[in-house]
């Protein structure tokens, strides 16, 4: 509960040691304490970064009008997730993430939109006729959300909040989690990723082929 | 690693940001395939979410939040597969991929 020294900086530190020691997470002096610290110790140059580049790539892919353009921006909102995912210790995510995303689902949405003539912007805009309901749905999402988190804020964990030992997870202990507590997940997850191939193939195969 | 000055609200705002940009995607776009674009949006939120929360979790030697977010990135490659063929699909039987002009359930 105690956090670390080095992320502290000049809080007096006397008087938090007491106060840390001897008040619960949920007293108001514990937690006025945490909101100060929040004040003082803005997020980390890494956090910031990523989380624009993945915000701003998903934005354009949202926004632009040219579908290929749209793509490309999805790729860029993929990178930042994998970034942050290696931001949080969570090397084999991130990685699974570069290969899946990058490598398979963007290629996959590229090939779509050629094979569909997508690219060609339509001439009556490129945003449905009840938009504007949709944007403040969206919008109204965000606000309950953001109110969740940051009305929640005190209850979570602040700067240096996380265990401070990085979890050291390697490729070897995912994979006996795998086939050992994880393995019915695993073999569902081989059923779905085969009957998902073999009915995409069914579904976008030509019906005068399918036919013959 | 830089994680130690960060709150975990930080990237659960994030993971709401990215969510709500999806959902208006997906609901204000006119090509399906942009639709498709938004949701996957949507889903990677979602894993942010779990990876953070494993992270900050009392327990991250468990890999429970890491393991949910890998069999979601799975179900997520298979979910876009088989929209996309949908999708094509489609744009063969109605030779368009507007959603405002996919108005009937016969074709």
């Amino acid at each position: 509960m105690c956090y670390p020294r080095s992320h502290r900086r000049d809080l007096r530190p006397t008087d938090e040691d007491l106060s840390v020691g001897t008040l619960g997470r949920g007293h108001p002096a514990f937690v006025g304490m945490q909101a100060l610290e929040r004040e003082r110790l803005p997020m980390s140059f890494a956090f910031t970064l990523f989380a624009a580049i993945t915000v701003a790539g998903g934005l354009a892919a949202v926004l632009l009008k040219n579908t290929v353009h749209c793509a490309l921006a999805l790729t860029v909102a993929f990178a930042g997730l994998a970034l942050l995912f290696l931001d949080l210790d969570a090397q084999f995510a991130g990685f699974a993430q570069i290969l899946v995303y990058i490598g398979a689902v963007a290629i996959l949405v590229v090939f779509a939109i050629l094979l569909t003539r997508g690219s060609e912007t339509p001439k009556d805009g490129v945003f449905s006729k009840n938009w504007f309901a949709g944007l403040v749905i969206a919008a109204g999402v965000f606000a309950v959300l953001g109110w969740a988190v940051l009305a929640s804020a005190y209850a979570l964990p602040g700067p240096g909040g996380a265990p401070t030992a990085t979890p050291t997870v390697t490729v070897a202990e995912i994979g006996q989690a795998l086939i050992s507590r994880y393995v019915l997940p695993l073999e569902i997850v081989a059923l779905l990723l085969t009957a998902a191939l073999i009915g995409a193939v069914i579904v976008a195969m030509d019906e005068k082929e399918r036919a013959r | 690693m830089t994680i130690g000055s960060t709150p975990l609200g930080g990237f659960l705002l994030v993971a709401a940001l990215l969510f709500s940009i999806g959902l208006a995607g997906a609901l204000t776009r006119r090509n399906a395939i942009l639709v498709l674009i938004g949701i996957e949006l949507m889903l990677n939120a979602a894993n942010l979410n779990l990876i953070a929360f494993w992270r900050y979790g009392p327990h991250p030697e468990l890999l429970t939040g890491m393991m949910f977010a890998i069999f979601s990135i799975a179900v997520a490659a298979a979910e876009a597969a088989v929209g996309l063929g949908l999708v094509i699909s489609i744009y063969r039987h109605a030779h368009t991929t507007d959603l405002d002009a996919m108005n009937r359930m016969k074709g």
